[in-house]
């Protein structure tokens, strides 16, 4: 632990247990419903556009999700009862807002409808929640299962390979007309073994091993098999052809490395890494150097005649919905053509709800991330820092590589919205999220209440 | 390590920062660029979202929308397709838009800004009224008789109202059905393709957009330089002309189509359309003043909208006597729409006032209210009255005892010209039969139509094309059609 952070509030030794902190469970439940009643209101919003009349399904939709957050924040009544207020609530209305924006792009492909399906797995997704919090009394369990974990990881990853690949990634596997990606679970899986495996061996990290120059290195036993899991996951991604998970586990490696061992070496270390294995994909994968190519001119597919490819229209619709955009069910997105509902689901955000609605979208997963990093600063042990700041950083890495990609920031790696996106394995995925940092942040703050707490 | 914690939050803030500018960056710093790409097809979804403005002529819609229910909503109808086609154009979602319907695309779309509620109101709500309406000056029975009249022919007709510009009738044959091209389909992709390998070019508007030699109907606009410049004072009088006659400065010899050329007196040759007595006139009343008549008439005028542009007509400026005497008979490089040969008639019934055609009467609201009223536009005087005066005789005569008979109305005033035209190298191609007139009710204070009629390839052997015999009928239909509506 450092001395630096005297400011911190939350700094050790712990404060005597006087003061009782509120447990704003009331609060939660005030924000759910409104995050129930802002998903019916545009669930409606879409139906008047369209129609002109008030949608049939409104009152089952809002009833549906209304049941399933309300069962979800009975579970962290029960048994996360100092967890933090805001968690839950963020989950409902992204997941909500996901319905809808995917509701309202079935409208316009009747043939192709994926709603009802994104339904049944967001309450898989909040079951999974449920049992979660439920069943893991403590986060602290998990560190018993690092190796199962990893294993269960790799094992998920390399499961597509062989399935045949869907437009240029193998990345999901079908099972019972269920088409899976297993890589959004080996995320969690994966955040997890990083977590115990540093809360573990950082001190081992950080004070043993060579001495080059300024740079203390770790030595071969303890820093080799991270280094191989790494490896390894990146070599399958790369070979199924899935650059956005891939970097996004490299961000998620460096970052905590970084906060395990203190070392801004690591970094450096990172990005030269980064760096290399950037440039060697780019040479190598036509697909990868396409999608450099298509970042840096976005336009050169209109000029050589070919037409706007997904990116061009993707950025057309954004442009569209300039400051307030034009309305839920009101703009054209729907010309992004293919994977508009997953990959480009920011889109039709974007251009119905216009900036001002995209930047609150933005800063719900900013609050969210926050609150993980906010857990992560007051819960006292080791692994359950290093698991907040790995399931945060996790969202918000995401959410930065496909909103970043959709908007011309970085290139185009497809990787699902966290709860926006259609996408069953990613909904399930993000409420596993949301259900460990639920337990994260309870016992964090429980630990201000004092012992003997029912 | 709660330093290093704190380190990776700002991360990840940065990254969140990062998003929200970019955000910012696309939606609106650079929204205006990408809105105006071509490759976007909001701006066409929009277009299409409502149902198009209607062109009307004489109160009734030549013009309709229908819903296709696809992205691209509302396409265009046609009632007479082929009838209007040379007024209306075509408005297809793949080919653009042409003619009426191009340049008052604003109105009929809803782009233009007098449609907004409020100054502005359409820019910031980034809203798009409802399309106005176009109102023709367009008389249907004229149009109708001009059209039945080129039936299974090549050519045109255009007519005026003398005292107004006000276009009654723009017919060119063969015409097309501009429905078809409506759509973005295959369909309108097949129509599109054959509708330009067609050989007999239906989609060319040759009232307005092809020039011919106008031949012997030029010979209005010479006797008009010859009498305002004073080259001639008595049309009675014998002139001192040949036949054949010799160009000058050359050997080659002009001859006439009919005999009683030779020194006949203007009257006499206007009636006859001696080719000999007008190339001398052209050429004695010389190069600068055959222009400013010329001009005056139109010719050489490339800003005419009526409200879409009209081809240029020419008369050349920089000529030998020889290429004068030529060009004064409506040969050499002298070429005329047939919009400008009604010009020309239109002058001569006005009293010499010119007054410049316009085809669009006003434009209305969706609701009906007029929007703008067209007002009067430009007048020129073509030459002095006394001398339109004494042109007006010479056409009457000229349909009374001359080529035009076959032009005369009961119980109305006609006057006009013939003319044939040769063209093609050394004259191979099949003549051009012209004919231009204007007619004046007997109980019409003023002339009330002008016409002008050009026939490409009058189905008859070459020597006896004659504007008299092919193109004459046709304008009268016309000119009947317009005494006869009130």
């Amino acid at each position: 632990m450092s001395k630096a952070g005297i400011t911190v509030a939350t700094a050790d030794p712990p404060a005597p247990a006087v003061r009782r902190l509120p447990r704003r469970r009331g609060i939660e439940l005030a924000l759910i419903v409104l995050a129930v009643l802002l998903s019916v209101y545009g669930y409606c919003a879409v139906g008047l556009a369209q129609h002109g009349t008030l949608p049939p399904g409104a009152a089952g939709y809002g009833a549906g999700l209304g049941v399933l957050a309300l069962l979800a924040h009975l579970a962290v009544r029960l048994r996360a009862p100092h967890a933090d207020p805001l968690l839950l609530p963020i989950g409902v209305l992204l997941n909500g807002l996901g319905l809808v924006l995917i509701y309202r792009l079935d409208l316009e492909t009747p043939g192709d409808r994926a709603a009802p399906a994104q339904l049944v797995w967001s309450t898989l997704g909040v079951t999974l929640f449920i049992l979660v919090v439920l069943l893991l009394r403590d986060h602290r369990v998990l560190q018993r299962y690092t190796y199962v974990c990893v294993v269960a990881a790799l094992v998920l990853l390399t499961l597509p390979i062989l399935f045949p690949a869907v437009n240029g990634a193998r990345i999901w596997i079908r099972i019972a007309g269920f088409s899976i990606q297993p890589g959004e679970f080996a995320k969690v899986l994966l955040a997890v073994f990083f977590a115990a495996y540093l809360a573990a061996n950082r001190n081992a990290l950080a004070y043993t091993g060579r001495r080059i120059w300024k740079l203390r290195l770790p030595t071969g036993r303890v820093l080799g098999p991270i280094v191989a899991v790494w490896l390894v996951s990146v070599g399958v991604l790369v070979l199924e052809r899935d650059l956005g998970t891939s970097l996004l586990f490299f961000g998620l490696f460096v970052v905590l490395l970084y906060v395990a061992t203190g070392r801004t070496g690591w970094i450096a270390v990172g990005l030269l890494l980064a760096a290399l294995g950037a440039v060697a994909v780019g040479r190598l994968e036509p697909h990868v150097h396409s999608r450099i190519e298509t970042w840096l001119h976005p336009f050169a597919s209109i000029d050589a005649g070919e037409g706007p490819n997904q990116l061009a229209q993707s950025l057309f619709a954004f442009a569209e919905g300039g400051m307030l955009g034009t309305g839920l069910g009101l703009g054209h997105s729907v010309l992004i053509g293919f994977a508009v509902k997953s990959d480009f689901i920011l889109a039709t955000a974007g251009e119905e709800l216009g900036l001002a609605g995209l930047s609150a979208i933005f800063l719900l997963y900013g609050l969210l991330v926050e609150r993980g990093y906010r857990a992560a600063l007051a819960v006292r042990e080791p692994f359950g820092r290093l698991l907040a700041v790995g399931l945060a950083s996790l969202v918000a890495l995401q959410v930065f590589v496909i909103a970043g990609g959709v908007t011309g920031l970085i290139p185009l790696t497809g990787m699902a919205m966290p709860f926006l996106a259609q996408g069953g394995s990613s909904v399930v995925t993000n409420w596993a999220i949301v259900a460990l940092l639920v337990r994260v942040s309870d016992s964090a703050r429980r630990q201000y209440d004092g012992p003997g707490t029912p | 390590m709660t330093r290093h914690i704190r380190h990776a939050g700002v991360f990840c803030a940065l990254l969140l920062v990062a998003l929200l500018l970019n955000a910012a960056r696309v939606q609106v710093v650079q929204a205006p660029e990408y809105d105006r790409s071509p490759a976007n097809r909001r701006p066409d979804i929009a277009r299409y979202q409502e149902p198009r403005g209607d062109i009307l002529v004489d109160g009734r819609p030549v013009t309709g929308s229908k819903d296709t229910r696809e992205h691209l909503r509302y396409e265009r109808t046609y009632t007479d397709g082929p009838l209007y086609a040379p007024v209306t154009g075509f408005a297809s979602q793949l080919y653009g838009t042409t003619l009426l319907e191009q340049a008052e695309d604003g109105i009929l779309s809803g782009t233009h800004p007098m449609l907004a509620p409020f100054p502005l109101w359409n820019d910031f709500t980034r809203a798009r009224s409802r399309g106005g309406d176009v109102v023709t000056t367009l008389d249907p029975a004229a149009q109708r008789a001009a059209y039945k009249g080129l039936a299974g022919r090549k050519g045109a007709v255009a007519a005026l109202e003398p005292s107004t510009g006000r276009i009654l009738a723009l017919v060119s044959a063969p015409s097309y059905d501009p429905q078809p091209l409506s759509g973005n389909g295959a369909a309108a992709t097949r129509a599109w393709r054959r509708l330009n390998a067609d050989r007999d070019r239906p989609m060319l508007n040759r009232a307005v957009r092809q020039t011919y030699p106008p031949g012997s109907t030029f010979k209005v606009v010479t006797a008009a330089a010859a009498l305002d410049a004073g080259v001639v004072k008595d049309l009675g009088a014998p002139t001192d002309s040949p036949d054949p006659y010799t160009l000058p400065g050359t050997r080659t010899r002009l001859t006439n189509a009919s005999r009683g050329c030779r020194d006949a007196s203007v009257r006499e040759a206007f009636t006859l359309s001696c080719n000999t007595v007008f190339a001398k006139l052209g050429v004695e009343v010389g190069v600068t003043d055959m222009t400013a008549t010329a001009q005056a008439f139109g010719f050489n005028d490339s800003a005419l909208r009526v409200p879409f542009a009209v081809a240029r007509s020419t008369f050349d400026t920089s000529l030998d006597k020889a290429q004068l005497a030529l060009s004064s008979i409506g040969q050499y490089n002298t070429r005329a729409t047939p919009l400008q040969m009604a010009m020309v008639a239109a002058a001569v019934a006005n009293g010499g006032q010119l007054r410049e055609p316009y085809l669009v009467e006003r434009t209305t609201r969706p609701s009906g209210s007029t929007l703008a009223t067209s007002g009067s536009r430009a007048v020129r005087q073509a030459m002095y009255p006394s001398t339109a005066v004494r042109l007006r005789a010479l056409m009457r005569e000229a349909v009374e005892n001359g080529g035009g008979r076959r032009a005369a109305i009961r119980g109305a005033k006609v006057g006009g010209k013939t003319g044939t035209a040769q063209h093609g190298l050394g004259n191979s191609g099949m003549p051009y039969a012209w004919f231009v007139s204007w007619a004046q009710g007997d109980r019409d204070l003023a002339p009330r139509v002008a016409v002008a009629v050009v026939v490409e390839d009058a189905e008859a052997a070459r020597g006896d094309i004659s504007g008299g015999g092919d193109a004459a009928p046709i304008a009268r239909a016309v000119m009947e059609a317009v005494l006869k509506s009130r």
